[in-house]
């Protein structure tokens, strides 16, 4: 037998054994606690392991970046704002921070308008469940998958060659010439942009149209009777109520287009002028430039902070609500 | 008016808005749209079942006049590419990571959904703060962190680091879902299990872990597609070059690469790569549906 089997089976075993036994170890230890100060010292043990990983994984590593980010390639030296100064002056770190902001607007909008659309469409038909699976399906496929899909469906022959890539086929079927469309920049962007919105329209989609179905159908129904268009219904009823979700979704968004790179990193490898911020900071890493790569990385973590706020405020404001 | 007649009205009103043309163009719409979403899949599994020289010279919609089938770019990818190997590699990391982060988040969100203590809320806007932090501020550090502390020689290899890696990147987002759900579970069954005299490990694991099922079901769903999905973790504590411990993800990426003009190879493994996930998803998407909009449209 394959010896990862056998590592896979002991895990299997050891590791739910270990998460259980953690529990059950803590309240052995706090029945030798008084029980007047237990409630007090119980949320904590009960907390712990998860603080631990957010300290260790999270909160311990975004300050060290920061300090790295003013530091020199080892990261022994203190540089100062020298590693911001080459981001903002070097022109492939300006051309991946130019295209994570049109990431940010372009995926943000294509893909909160097309689940919403989605959503309205088919919460008129009976098929819907079947419908919305489908549009769903591209997010469990992995980005990279859906990457070499893609890839395929780009996919360019000169002029006059047989085109074997799908949208190739469609051009030049109906007379057109053949388009390089991963290649040509600033048109390679946003084709990366429409695969990410592919596999992202169907979570904007689940999450609308479980609002939609919120709205009173009462309320809509007035409406209709009182003589208005599905449009006037739409704008004056439907939309204002959905503002808070689409809200939601769009930050939710934001940061995902923030985050991306698997489908760079997989289709074009950052070339033609397609970079961005995380890919960029992943390629100063593996050349060895912690200090750039850092620096990179605060500035993505500056500008999820105005998303960051703004979920906080939000929770605050939901639990004054309770 | 009698409510049949405003039932009557209503159905005629509802009638009226769609009269047969405007349903026709309805579905016909919809019936465009789900064929774009599909085209793409269902054009790399053709190709994936064709033989190399069609691949490399005609589209896969010719399987339709000229079907030409074969598993043999299956049978290559698996043998050859080292693909069997990456999906055990896959699971090994996605199960522990899966395991060890839901339980942890399941125990913190019982702890701010049940318990009182001093810091709560402060503690709960640090996890939902958290909720946007890119991991890519966090690789160097951690990266570091792992070299200094050997976390490559333990007995568990470097799969060790990923695992807590993704479950501390997974935590936030965890905690904050598990703790929406358990804080709206009924109040009465709390407290007549306190009157039972029945100890806090007990009711977690008794009442509040079945009663969460939902919650737990699409987080566990959530937690598998991202995490066997995920590439730049294990691009990074990985390595991309130290194959015999490389996921699925990474060793198709690298195909594509280096396989340049093979597209039915790189096919047939992306498909392999997918069929987990998507049978996990068709399988759960009921829990998984319900568990994100129960998270996200809250309030």
């Amino acid at each position: 037998m394959d010896p990862k089997l056998i590592q896979f089976a002991i895990v299997l075993v050891f590791v739910p054994a270990a998460v259980i036994g953690y529990i059950l170890l803590i309240e052995r230890v706090l029945a030798f606690v008084p029980p007047k100060r237990q409630p007090s010292v119980r949320p904590w043990l009960w907390l712990a392991p998860a603080f631990l990983f957010l300290t260790i994984f999270l909160i311990y590593p975004m300050v060290q970046t920061l300090i790295r980010s003013l530091s020199d390639k080892l990261g022994t030296n203190f540089v100062g704002l020298l590693n911001y100064q080459y981001i903002f002056t070097n022109g492939d770190s300006l051309s991946s921070l130019k295209n994570s902001v049109i990431w940010l607007v372009l995926l943000t909008i294509l893909a909160v308008g097309s689940g919403l659309l989605v959503a309205i469409l088919f919460d008129r038909v009976r098929y819907e469940s079947l419908a919305k699976s489908l549009v769903f399906m591209p997010l469990a496929i992995s980005f990279v998958g859906a990457g070499v899909i893609w890839k395929f469906m780009f996919d360019y022959k000169p002029a006059g060659a047989t085109q074997i890539g799908t949208l190739n086929a469609a051009a030049t079927g109906l007379g057109f010439d053949p388009v390089a469309w991963l290649q040509n920049a600033p048109a390679n962007t946003i084709a990366l942009i429409i695969v990410a919105t592919w596999i992202w329209t169907g979570f904007c989609m689940v999450i609308l149209s479980g609002a939609l179905k919120g709205i009173s159908t009462e309320l809509l129904e007035a409406a209709r009777v009182d003589g208005a268009t599905e449009l006037q219904v739409f704008r004056t009823i439907t939309f204002p109520l959905l503002l808070p979700t689409i809200a939601v979704v769009s930050t939710t968004m934001i940061i995902t287009a923030l985050k991306a790179f698997d489908i760079v990193y997989v289709m074009t490898g950052g070339n033609f002028d397609t970079n961005i911020v995380a890919l960029r900071m992943y390629q100063q890493l593996s050349t060895g430039d912690t200090g750039r790569a850092a620096a990179l990385a605060v500035v993505l973590l500056a500008l999820t902070l105005p998303v960051m706020v703004y979920n906080v405020r939000r929770f605050r404001e939901q639990e004054a609500q309770r | 008016m009698t409510t049949a007649a405003q039932t009557a009205t209503i159905t005629a009103v509802s009638k009226r808005r769609f009269p047969k043309p405007g349903k026709m163009v309805l579905h016909t719409v919809i019936a465009v749209i789900l064929f774009i979403w599909l085209l793409p899949t269902v054009g790399m599994l053709v190709n994936s079942l064709r033989p190399a020289a069609a691949v490399s010279s005609t589209g896969w919609w010719t399987v339709f006049s000229n079907p030409q089938i074969t598993i043999e770019n299956y049978q290559h990818v698996l043998n050859q590419n080292g693909i069997a190997s990456a999906f055990v590699n896959s699971l090994l990391i996605t199960f522990p990571s899966v395991v060890i982060s839901v339980a942890v988040a399941a125990f913190a969100a019982y702890a701010f959904a049940w318990m009182n203590f001093r810091g709560r809320e402060v503690l709960f806007i640090l996890v939902v703060a958290l909720l946007v932090v890119p991991l890519q501020s966090t690789l160097v550090p951690v990266l570091r962190l792992f070299r200094d502390l050997g976390v490559a020689n333990t007995p568990l290899g470097p799969f060790l680091g990923v695992w807590l890696a993704h479950t501390g990147y997974g935590l936030p987002f965890a905690v904050y879902l598990l703790r929406n759900y358990m804080g709206g579970l009924p109040k009465e069954v709390m407290e007549s299990a306190d009157i039972d005299g029945a100890g806090t490990a007990v009711k977690f694991f008794r009442l509040v872990v079945p009663m969460s099922v939902p919650a737990l079901a699409s987080l566990v769903i959530f937690q598998f597609l991202f995490i066997w999905n995920d590439l730049l973790v294990a691009l990074v504590y990985l390595g991309a070059g130290n194959n015999a411990n490389l996921p699925l993800t990474v060793i198709l990426a690298n195909l594509g690469t280096s396989l340049g003009g093979d597209w039915q190879y790189l096919m047939a493994a992306a498909f392999i790569s997918m069929a987990l996930p998507l049978i996990v998803f068709f399988a759960l998407q009921r829990y998984f549906v319900r568990g994100i909009t129960g998270g996200a449209v809250k309030g």
